[in-house]
Parts: structure tokens; sequence; C-alpha cells
């Protein structure tokens, strides 16, 4: 390692940095406003120190990291993320009285796993990433040890991902023995020659890695600690994991599976196939019966990565785009409607239950519009992202002839319209009138969780989400420039 | 470039009424009423240099046309483009929103900003899939008109309005999203054999997808545009919604939405598909007729008055159909005409509905009756409508549904004697509405209010169109003629291209089914 290798991960080491910085800061004196804005500088640095490899162009740090375009993009999208995040915490954790300044840190770390993932070509750096990312998440997730559900959340995220890590090493391992090497541009070729020639424990560690990363995207059958943990984690978490986690997660995946060119081979092919269409299908059936927005927002996102996956399947350089594009929308969209929870959601628990939400136009008419702009663009309709998401991963797989993909596709929108609709329309339902004389509503009532930044964001985000569904030209033309360069 | 300011004026408009309505919910109505007119205005300073001009415009069929690069590395343009048809339903559109806004003005109380605000917004994406001439904004209009319309009839509407209003978007998403997938196809299809990747109406109307490919990506526009319609089988959303949907709201979903899925079938399935459109013309005739007689039957057994008239919807859009994959220059020009028509007529029948349960608060046929002694001047209108429903000569209705019938007889007589008992049909339940509501043994205790001065005034107006289009079609018809034209031309290439082998099996095909219906007979 030398000291130009050392300047081009500067980004990577300013967030390491800042999470250090933060902890000692949190020794010396506790301060949650001083802990927000290191961590929002942290970000912000961050961002910006992507420059650096950006103009360096394509290259290799030691053979774990290469930052490429495409890691340079995703890492881009994840920080920007991070920072909607940290701004969204700020207004939730400030009215509790736990110790909120570690919160931060977190976020931090789990943002270094993040961008260690989307850059890895190795599988030290693999595992070193997404464990990062999910001890953190550990943590994170049960945050609020006072409130039962955050613990009980906590524990049922620890056990499958626990489970999962222990897959994926084992899978590396089968994978290793086989071929002598764990770097990813030398296991091009080499593993897929493996398999194809016979071998089964070639085979068999695929699919264990394969069976790792289907837990942390929550593919069905792996799905099952979504809902719980969507509910139970308090909201800026939740948002985390929906957007960052599942994001850098399924970057990776398109890099590995991408480079080992394994998805388009049976049987490999078929068994993404059949993954894909039964988590698009059973994601969104599941959400019909859900009862909490956080739940029904947790199977929707288990839809969405089988729409992804979609895209993931068509291959070549249009899935690339596809999927950038794809995750792009989905992670405003995500943002979006997870900020106004989290801004809704008062000391005691978090702001989820349908009936809270009926007639939210009354009280706060601009964050339901925003929640149901948010709504509409998860089901993909136009002038939002979420409509130029689902063309592409349409188009993807059209452009392919993955017929039975794409009317899954098709059919289960139409089923995930359903719910979306059934939320949307408790926004602009009126309240009951017993609720109505018990003084329970009161118009423009004050946002629990809201801060002036908190509401620059989340109109940022509104603006992004209609910008992207309007006028895509330049974003597409820039991810073009970028991932698949 | 009037087009655009066609869309930008009802937007701006749209947004500008939504903002009023914090403040006056009155200068809300009136400022609706303004924007229309100043649509009213853009669309005759382009309807006007047609009367005048000796000669077909210069462009072909294409009277005014904007164009507008949008997401270049996709090929997706903002194009713009309006022929004959494309106008007569813009007028109709226009025509039937400031009727829907009177037909509302005291109806709607609550959010009477946002109310304006979707139904222009409604308008504004119908304008939009009038005219746009690039696939990709076709269905960007196509999705876009759906949203304010469920929001129109899930908030405004009546007692089962949210299961109304979902079924509507879930039904209608769902044909649409199989368009969408043939809208893709197509892209690639048309992309790999000419290498120019774009969504341009123009590049795919010259060459149609050959062989099986070619019949699915069709059907995919077909159904899309069949829910739409409604064509049976695919109408169980169109009662609901119609009914549980505000009076405005019922005025646009029947006058207008239905008729976009006419339209897509005019301008987008026979042109793109001439070929696997002849394949499938048969099915759809015969489907059509079913829909008259269908449609015709239900409506005379509903006992909610709304629910009756929705059910004609059925009945009158099956002669449309008909209409249209009858193919022939009549038959091509008696559908446009019944299109305008039903809108006028079906749109009026709606607003005599709405009025009666706005004064009355109900609108079971077993609750009224006897009402033409206290509003003698409603009845008087409601039986006009109902006589132009029925098909009586002179009224326009009359005009399109006798040239479907003419125009499909040269292709099957039997389709069209079967078709012709729908007038028979369409006069019971025509007349059987009147007779309950308007005569009889008066049921209603109190003596309502007859219809005021607004309300005369968008009678009149609706009243005068359909007395024009009944007596004096031509201008219409004359309008509309290019577009006709070239489908007939178009299906008569698609005919002649696959030698004469395909064309004696077209021949047989009509004297096969005339055996077969004759021995049904």
């Amino acid at each position: 390692m030398t000291l130009t290798d050392l300047y081009q991960i500067l980004p990577l080491a300013v967030l390491a940095a800042g999470a250090i910085a933060g902890m000692l800061g949190i020794a010396a004196r506790r301060s949650h406003i001083g802990t927000f804005v290191l961590t929002l500088c942290t970000l912000v640095l961050a961002l910006i120190a992507l420059r650096i490899p950006w103009r360096a162009g394509d290259e290799y740090v030691t053979t774990l990291i290469r930052f490429d375009g495409y890691a340079i993009f995703f890492m881009g999208l994840l920080f920007a993320a991070a920072i909607a995040v940290t701004v969204m915490a700020y207004g939730y954790m400030r009215g509790r009285d736990t110790v909120r300044e570690e919160f931060y840190v977190l976020i931090l770390t789990a943002m270094l796993g993040c961008a260690v993932l989307v850059s890895s070509t190795h599988f030290i750096s693999f595992f070193v990433g997404l464990e990062l990312l999910t001890v953190s998440l550990y943590v994170l997730i049960a945050y609020n040890r006072s409130r039962q559900t955050d613990v009980e959340a906590g524990i049922k995220y620890f056990i499958p991902a626990a489970t999962s890590s222990a897959f994926l090493l084992f899978g590396m391992a089968l994978v290793y023995a086989q071929t002598g090497t764990m770097a990813l541009s030398d296991l091009a070729g080499l593993v897929a020659a493996r398999w194809q020639q016979g071998s089964l424990v070639a085979f068999i560690g695929l699919g264990m890695i394969l069976v790792g990363i289907g837990f942390k995207l929550a593919l069905i059958p792996f799905h099952f600690w979504a809902a719980d943990v969507y509910e139970g984690a308090p909201a800026p978490v939740t948002a985390l994991i929906a957007t960052a986690s599942k994001g850098a997660i399924f970057a990776l995946l398109l890099r590995y599976f991408g480079a080992l060119r394994v998805e388009m081979a049976n049987p490999f092919f078929s068994v993404f196939t059949v993954v894909a269409v039964a988590t698009m299908l059973v994601g969104n059936l599941l959400a019909l019966l859900q009862a909490d927005v956080k739940r029904l927002l947790a199977y929707s996102s288990i839809a969405h990565m089988g729409y992804l996956l979609v895209a993931f399947l068509a291959g070549g350089r249009l899935a690339v785009t596809a999927v950038a594009f794809y995750l792009l929308a989905y992670f405003i969209t995500t943002l979006g409607a997870f900020g106004v929870i989290a801004a809704l959601s008062g000391k005691e628990r978090d702001f989820s239950g349908i009936q809270d939400y009926r007639g939210l136009v009354l009280q706060h008419p601009v964050l339901a519009t925003m929640f149901a702009a948010t709504l509409f663009s998860l089901a993909g309709i136009p002038l939002t992202a979420g409509f130029l998401g689902k063309f592409y991963a349409l188009l993807a797989g059209v452009r392919s002839s993955l017929w039975l993909l794409v009317f899954v596709l098709v059919a289960s929108s139409v089923i995930g319209l359903f719910y979306y609709l059934r939320v949307i329309i408790a926004l602009y339902q009126p309240v009951s009138s017993a609720a109505e004389e018990s003084g329970a509503v009161r118009p423009l009532a004050l946002v629990p969780s809201g801060s002036l930044i908190g509401g620059i964001v989340l109109a940022v985000l509104l603006l992004a989400l209609i910008w992207v569904g309007v006028y895509p030209g330049p974003v597409i033309h820039f991810i073009e420039y970028t991932v698949a360069r | 470039m009037i087009l655009l300011w066609l869309l930008i004026v009802t937007v701006a408009g749209a947004i500008a009424v939504w903002v009023l309505g914090w403040w006056s919910t009155t200068a809300s109505r009136w400022a609706t009423l303004v924007t229309l007119l100043a649509d009213c205005v853009l669309l005759l300073a382009l309807w006007a240099p047609q009367w005048t001009a000796q000669q077909p415009p210069p462009g072909g069929q294409w009277i005014a046309e904007f164009d507008w690069p949008w997401i270049g590395p996709l090929g997706v343009r903002f194009h713009l483009a309006a022929d004959g048809l494309s106008l007569l339903l813009l007028a109709l559109t226009v025509f039937l929103g400031i009727a829907a806004v009177s037909a509302s003005w005291t109806e709607i109380q609550a959010r009477v900003g946002a109310f304006h605000l979707c139904l222009l917004l409604t308008l504004a994406g119908i304008m939009g899939v009038f005219t746009a001439l690039d696939l990709f904004l076709f269905y960007f209009f196509w999705e876009l008109m759906l949203v304010p319309m469920y929001f129109l009839i899930a908030v405004w509407g009546h007692e089962n309005r949210v299961r109304a209003a979902i079924k509507f978007f879930l039904f209608t998403q769902g044909g649409s999203l199989l368009m969408f997938v043939a809208i893709l196809a197509l892209y690639f299809v048309h992309g790999r054999n000419t290498g120019v990747y774009s969504f341009d109406y123009r590049q795919w109307v010259q060459a149609e997808p050959a062989g099986t490919i070619g019949w699915w990506l069709m059907l995919g526009f077909f159904v899309s545009f069949a829910v739409k319609l409604p064509v049976v089988g695919l109408h169980t959303w169109l009662p609901d919604a119609h009914t549980e949907a505000p009076t405005g709201g019922s005025v646009v979903l029947a006058g207008l939405l239905l008729k976009t899925g006419a339209y897509g079938l005019l301008r987008f399935a026979l042109p793109l598909f001439p070929a696997a459109s002849a394949e499938i013309a048969w099915p759809a005739m015969i489907l059509g007729v079913t829909g008259i007689l269908y449609g015709a039957f239900l409506a005379f057994a509903q006992p909610d008055a709304k629910r009756l008239v929705a059910y004609t919807s059925v009945s009158h859009l099956g002669f449309v159909l008909l209409g249209i994959y009858a193919g022939t220059n009549l038959a091509l020009q008696g559908a446009i005409v019944i299109l305008l028509a039903h809108g006028l007529s079906t749109g009026g029948l709606f607003i005599v509905v709405g009025a009666l349960q706005e004064r009355l608060h109900t609108r079971q046929l077993d609750e009224l009756g006897g009402l033409w002694s206290s509003m003698p001047r409603m009845g008087g209108v409601a039986l006009f409508l109902a006589l132009a429903s029925l098909g009586l000569p002179g009224l326009a209705n009359f005009v399109g549904e006798f040239l479907v019938l003419t125009g499909t007889f040269a292709v099957s007589p039997a389709l069209a004697a079967i078709g012709a008992v729908g007038f028979v049909l369409s006069s019971v339940y025509s007349l059987w509405l009147v007779y309950r509501v308007f005569q009889g043994p008066q049921r209603q205790g109190v003596a309502a209010l007859d219809l005021g001065a607004r309300e005369m005034v968008v009678f009149s107006l609706i009243i005068a169109a359909i007395l024009w289009l009944g007596v004096y079609p031509q201008p219409v018809l004359n309008t509309a003629r290019p577009l006709v034209e070239s489908l007939v031309d178009s299906a008569a290439r698609a005919e002649g291209e696959p030698s004469a082998q395909s064309q004696t099996v077209s021949f047989k095909a009509p004297a096969a089914a005339d055996r077969l219906a004759q021995s049904d007979l």
C-alpha cells in the first residue's frame, strides 16, 4: 500500500476518522447537536472526497478495493442517503431521553461498511464491509432499549444476520478451496469453469454465498425477519436498512455475479428466476394483509427487490443502468416515506398504524401530500421517480425477452397498487367524528419529531422525486457515464 | 405550439384554482370556468383555419404539432400532434369540462379548490392522451389521468366510493401495464429493425411487426383499450365507478375517459397493427354486438338511476367497437360520431340524475316518480336526452348508430341485424327511466326545485349540440375524414400484402359467419 493508495481511499478514511472523532468527542463531553454536526460534516466531506478517486479514474487500491465509476456512483448515492437519514434521526432523537450521540457514530460505521461493500473486489473486503454494516445495524435497531419491540427487533435481526454470515463465510471457503483465490478478478472465469466442469463444491459454495446475500436483501424465502425488524426499529434506522443496507448489497451482488457471469447460466438462472417471481408475488401479497405502515413498507421493499432482480437478470449494460437508476429512484422514494414517518413519530411509539394516517391531510397537509407522492412513486405512477424505475426494470426485462418475469412484475405491481391506494385514501379520508369531537384532531398540529433541517431535506427529496420522474435525461446520462463506463 | 399551450393553460389553471380555493370557493369555480374558456379559445384558434381552408392541410392529416426532445438517452420525445379526430375529442373535452364544473357548482361543498384541481388535471391528462404522438408520452398521460380521477371518485364520491375508486384504478392499471409491456417490446422490435431507438408513432406506423409477435403486441394494446372502452367482460369496474363518482366525475368518466379507449383503438391499435387487427376483427365485432345487447339488458334491470345510465354506456360503446372493427368508411365515421353523441347525451343524463340526487337525496327508481308536475323543465330535458340516447332520428346518436350499422351491413348483415335490436332495447330502458322518474304516481312528498338558470344554460348547450350533430353532422364527418380514409387504406394494404390467399380467407370468413348466424336465427 502506497501513499497514493492512502490518498485514493480518502472517502473511506474520512468516514473512519469521523467515527473515531465522534467516539472521542462523546468520551470528553456529550452533546447531541455537536455529534450531529460532526456526522453531517463527515458525510459531506466524504461525498466531496469522492472527487479524488473520480479524477484518478478506474483504479484498484490493493486487490481488496476498486474505485471505478460504479463504486463511486453507489458511494455517492449511499452517502447522500446517509445524510438524509442523519437529518431524519436528528429530529427523531431530539425528543428522546436515551443517550443519543452513539446513534450517529453507528451511522458512520454502517456507512463505512456500505462504502467498502460497493467497492469490494475481494472476499475479504466483502466480508469485512458486510460485518461492519451488520454489527452497526444490530445496535441501531435495538437502540431504544426501553421499548420492548426494539429489543425484539434487534434479536430478530441478529439471529438471521449471524446465520447468513456463517453461510457466506462457508461459501467463500468452499469457493476458495476450489479456486485458490479470493480476488474477484481472478475468480471471474475460474469459478464458472469449475462448476461447469461439474465441481459440486464450487456450486455449493456459490449457492451458499447467494443464500447469505438473499438473507440480507430479504428475498423470499429468506424474508422472515424483515417485517418485524422494520416495525420495531426506530424509523430512521428502518430507512437505513431499506436503502443503504439493501442498496449496497445489491450493488455488490451485481458486481460479483456480473463478473462471474453465473447468473446467466443454469441452474443459477432458474434459481434466480424462481426467487424473483416468489419475491415479487409473495412480497406484494403479504403486504396486502398488513395494518401497520412500516410492516407494509417492509413487504413492499421485499417486492421492490424482486423488481430489481428482473433488471439484474436481464444482463448486460442495460441491466447495470437499470439497476442503478432503479436504486436511485427507490432511495429517493423510500427515504421520503420514512422521513415522513420519522417526523410524525411521537416519543412512545412510531407513527405507523394505518388508522394513524386517517385524515392526515387535515392535520399535516404538506406531509400528507409528500407521503402520498412517495406511495405513488412506490406504485410506479408517472410524474414520480418510481415510474421511471419501473420503466427501466421492464425495459431491461423486455429487451432480454424475460417474459415470465415481466408478466409477474406487471401482475404483482397491480396487486401492489391495491395496498398503496389503501394507505393513500386513508390520508384523504375524513377522520371519524368521535375523534373530532374529543379534540384529538387539531388542524395544522405541530410535527412531533420535526426539525427545520429535516423539513429542508424532505423538500429536497420531494423535488428530486418529481425531477427524476419528469426530466430524467441528465440523470440517465450521468448513470451511463459513471456506472457503465 | 398551441397544443402545448392547451396543456400549460389547463395545468396552470388547475394550480391557480387550487390556491384560490383556500380563499374563496366561488372564485375557485369561476377560475375553473375561465381556464376552460381559455382552452376553448385556443381550440378555436386551432380549428378556425380549417373551416376557411379549401384544401386539406399541407402536413397531411396533422393540423398542429409540437415536438421537443424529452429523455434523450431513450429516444423519448415530447411530441404532440392533433388531427381531425383529436380536435373533435379535444372540443368534447373542453365542452364536457364546462358541463362538469356547472354540475358540481352546488353539489361539491367540501374542499372545493382541491376538487377543481383534480378535475382540471384529469382534463389535462385526457387532452394529453388525445394529442400525444410519442408512445412513451402517450402512456405517461394515459396513467396520469387516472390519478386525479381516482381522487375525484374516492374523496368526493358517494357511499361506496373507496371500493369503486380502487376497483377502477386496478382494472385500468392492469390493462395499461400490459400495453406498456407491448410498447416496450415494440420499441425493441423497431429499434432492431431500423437501428433507431425511439417511441415515435410515425416510424412505428410504417412497419408492422410480422408474425405472431405482432399479434401478441396488438393484443397488449387491445386489452388496455378494451378495459377503458369498456368491452363486455372487462367492464365490471364501470358501473361501480360511474355510480359512486360525483356528478362532475361521472360526466368526465362517461363522456371522456371511455373515449380514450376508442381513441386508442383508432389512433394506435388499428394503424400500428393493421394485419393483426384484421385477424381479431370478427371476435371484436361479436364482442361489440354482445356489449350492445348485454349493456341494454342490464341497464333495464337496474334499480338505481345512475347505474342504469352507467350501463347504457356499455351498450353505446358496443356500437363504437362494432364500427371500429367493421372497418368500412361509413362504420368508422359512425363510430366517431357516436363518441361525440354519447359524450353529450350520457353526460347530460348523468347531470340530470346528479341534479335529482342533490334535490331528493335518492337515486332509487322505486323512490322516485311523478316528478314532471313539480319539475317540468327537468322532465323535458330528461325526455330529450333519453330520446337522443335511444337513437331518435334527427338527434346525434341516431346518425352515429345508423352509420355504424350501415357500414357493418356491408361486412356482415347478420351482425348489423343483431346490433339493430339494440335500438329497440335502448328505447325500452330510456323510456323506462323517464317513465319511472317523471311520470306515474308521485312518490316524493317534497316539492323539489326545478332546474335553475345555470343548469338550463348548460342543458341548452348540450341540446343544441345534439341537435346540430343530428341534423347537420357533415362538418364533423369532414373533420374526421382524413383519419378514416387513412385507416381504410392501411387496412386494405394489410389485406392486399399477403397476396390473394388471405383475401380469399377474408371473403370466406364473413360468408361462413353469415351462414352460422342465419342457422342460429
